[in-house]
């Protein structure tokens, strides 16, 4: 059995805002990343992708608040440290977090030896600043990145360039587990694929043992991910292999998402897309049933009633649905032969 | 395309400049297009390219350097507001950055009310209003109840992409000129929006020009794609050919650099 990196079991999370009303962006979300393993968490805007990074890091400070659940990063039971605490023992050294936009973020008066020296001195007392230095620039060279960026500022850097920096920033400490929060969609296709390489590189080096990847573009966590994840409004509904996500997905929401790839392939064209009508809901006050229901198809009465629970089907793949695995699939089979 | 029909937008030789001697970028270079009505076309190319630049060309909003532009046959005049104002009567665009689009004092009810007066719905009643702006917001799955009373800055980079689509849906233009329309929408919500706009297309023949470096997009929308690189158009033609069996080796590279699942996404490349 592998050893497991990161473990979190029925974690909530809450903000709360100005008016004091809570957004319940993060509902009992339960995962698991295994050494050597990467997963994928997708799902559209707003559905809470970029809290769960923050939620399952330990790392809360307001208006983000811990509600219940269990984190588990290396064996170790983080659940209830303080976020100062998080910073000093965990953040860089156990878990890296590349939040969404990071690159755009970096203050543009420092030189990016500066950063480094930054997250090296927060960990570790007594080093020069030719020891770090030295670090760095051995770090760069094995990652492929010119030591020349060491000594520049973000603003002289390409977009693409900036983005690999970061990451390789992040990994500087050689953490565990690396969450990597939307790390290329802003790049145009040939740097993205670039810092995917470079992500991928970092697995198989082993300079870290595994990857959380969150974006909204599926063919690319398609490549990149062994598990994929799909949130909707706060909550898991469906986990499974890539291969099994992209090809079978199970869950009638994460049936639409995959329907609605489009990528410059044959065929394209003459397939019909999936788009999903109406809206997910507020999070302020999520619905009393499946959170779904609303735009889902199949929808039935008690769907609006209870509480759907995860549960299991083929392979130990897990979806949020009343409905049984093999009518769904029949179901969607009635569908594609309907659409020819 | 009908060829014989005269060319509903064209553009002959433009080319665009911008600053002087060593510190001079030509971002749009020589640039021939003719556009036919009802056709949907793409331009593709990689960041710094000049599909921006050339975009802004067609719409009017900056002077080309060289070169002219042809409306419905006749050489554009937009020497003064008014005739501007004309010009943009028939063309409307979704532009990049959201949020340098929106006036941030106008309230989120009065930029899609903006639309209606735009079309002459002045006098409709106000239950009427309210009903067309709610349509609106369901083609780009927005609930209108939840943008009333909001300013623009109150929302995501994706509610507000989504609130320029809806202005398009009131406001029916000839020509439709969006540039990266999608990049901050998701997969599932871009589908939905692409299908409407493309339902909106058939029913009043609208024109559109996608400006994008998303390539699966160009492929499932257009007729004609146009490649650019440097400032000028290296490929160009139907879809099919260009997409799925593209000449030039730039064209083949931005290709085989988009995400595959079909197909094997060779990663030694880069
Ligand atoms: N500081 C905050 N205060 C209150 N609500 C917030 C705050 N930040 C985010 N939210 C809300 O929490 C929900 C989840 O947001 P989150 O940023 O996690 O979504 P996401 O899935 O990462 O979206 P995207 O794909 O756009 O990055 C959203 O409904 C958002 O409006
Ligand atoms: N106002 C300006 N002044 C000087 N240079 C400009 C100006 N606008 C654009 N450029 C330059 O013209 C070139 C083309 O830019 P443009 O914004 O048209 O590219 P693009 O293809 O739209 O790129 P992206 O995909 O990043 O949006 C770039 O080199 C850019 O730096
Ligand atoms: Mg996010
Ligand atoms: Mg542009």
């Amino acid at each position: 059995m592998a050893n497991t990196m990161l473990e979190v079991k029925d974690l909530s999370t809450k903000y709360v805002t100005r008016f004091n009303e809570g957004v319940y962006a993060v509902d009992r979300v339960s995962l698991k990343v295994e050494e050597g393993k990467s997963l994928g968490i997708a799902g559209e805007s707003g559905c809470g992708k970029s809290t769960l990074a923050l939620s399952l890091m330990g790392y809360y400070f307001p208006p983000l608040h811990y509600m219940n659940g269990d984190i588990t990063i290396n064996g170790n039971n983080i659940s209830g440290l303080k976020a100062e605490d998080v910073r000093k023992t965990i953040l860089g050294k156990e878990v890296a977090y590349i939040p969404q936009a990071a690159m755009n973020a970096l203050n543009p008066t420092r030189k990016i030896i500066h950063f480094i020296e930054d997250v090296i001195l927060e960990h570790e007392m007594y080093v020069t600043k030719k020891d770090i230095y030295g670090r760095a620039k051995k770090l760069f060279e094995t990652l492929g990145l010119p030591p020349e960026v060491l000594q520049k500022y973000p603003v002289e850097l390409s977009g693409g360039m900036k983005q690999r920096t970061v990451i390789a920033i992040s990994v500087m400490l050689l953490p565990k587990v690396l969450i990597a929060d939307e790390p290329s969609s802003a790049l145009d296709v040939t740097s993205q694929k670039m810092v995917i390489k470079m992500l991928k590189h970092l697995m198989e080096a082993g300079f870290i043992s595994s990857m959380i990847f969150i974006t909204h573009e599926l063919p690319l966590l398609y490549n990149v991910v062994d598990d994929i994840m799909v949130m909707y409004a706060g909550q898991i509904v469906e986990k499974g292999s890539s291969h099994e996500m992209v090809f079978d997905p199970i869950h009638p929401y994460s049936k639409g998402l995959m329907g609605s790839i489009i990528v410059p392939e044959k065929g394209l064209r003459d397939v019909k897309l999936t788009a999903i009508p109406g809206v997910p809901p507020n999070l302020k006050k999520p619905p009393a049933g499946c959170r779904f229901a609303e735009r889902c198809r199949f929808v039935r009465p008690e769907c609006r009633v209870t509480d759907v629970a995860m549960r299991e089907a083929e392979h130990g793949r897990m979806y949020r649905c009343i409905i049984p695995e093999a009518e769904l699939r029949e179901a969607y089979a009635r569908e594609e032969h309907k659409n020819g | 395309m009908d060829k014989e029909k005269k060319p509903y937008l064209s553009a002959k030789g433009v080319t665009k400049s911008f600053g002087f001697g060593r510190q001079k970028t030509v971002a749009v270079d020589n640039i021939n297009l003719d556009l036919y009505e009802g056709e949907v076309i793409s331009i593709v190319g990689e960041s710094g390219s000049g599909k921006t630049t050339l975009s802004k060309v067609l719409l009017g909003l900056i002077n080309q350097t060289s070169g002219d532009v042809y409306f419905q046959g006749v050489k554009r005049d937009i020497s003064s507001q008014a005739r501007k104002r004309e010009y943009w009567k028939n063309i409307q665009a979704i532009f990049q950055d959201p949020f340098s689009s929106y006036n941030i004092f106008n309230k989120i009810d009065s930029v899609l009310l903006d639309c209606i007066n735009m079309r002459g719905g002045v006098y409709f009643p106000r239950e009427k209003k309210t009903e067309m702006m709610i349509e609106a917001c369901s083609f780009v799955n927005l609930k209108f109840e939840e943008l009333t009373n909001k300013y623009p800055f109150e929302l995501s980079g994706g509610q507000m992409q989504r609130l320029m689509i809806a202005r398009i849906f009131l406001l029916q233009p000839k020509i439709l000129l969006a540039d990266e329309p999608t990049s901050m929408i998701d997969a599932c919500s871009r589908a939905t929006i692409l299908d409407e706009l493309m339902h909106l297309r058939k029913e009043v023949g609208m024109t559109i020009i996608f400006i994008t470096h998303d390539i699966g997009l160009a492929y499932y929308v257009s007729d004609n794609v146009y490649i650019m690189e440097k400032g000028r158009f290296v490929e160009s033609g139907a879809a099919d050919d260009v997409i799925l069996r593209p000449k030039e080796p730039y064209t083949q590279r931005l290709i085989n650099d988009v995400p595959k699942i079909y197909e094997e996404w060779d990663l030694s490349t880069v």
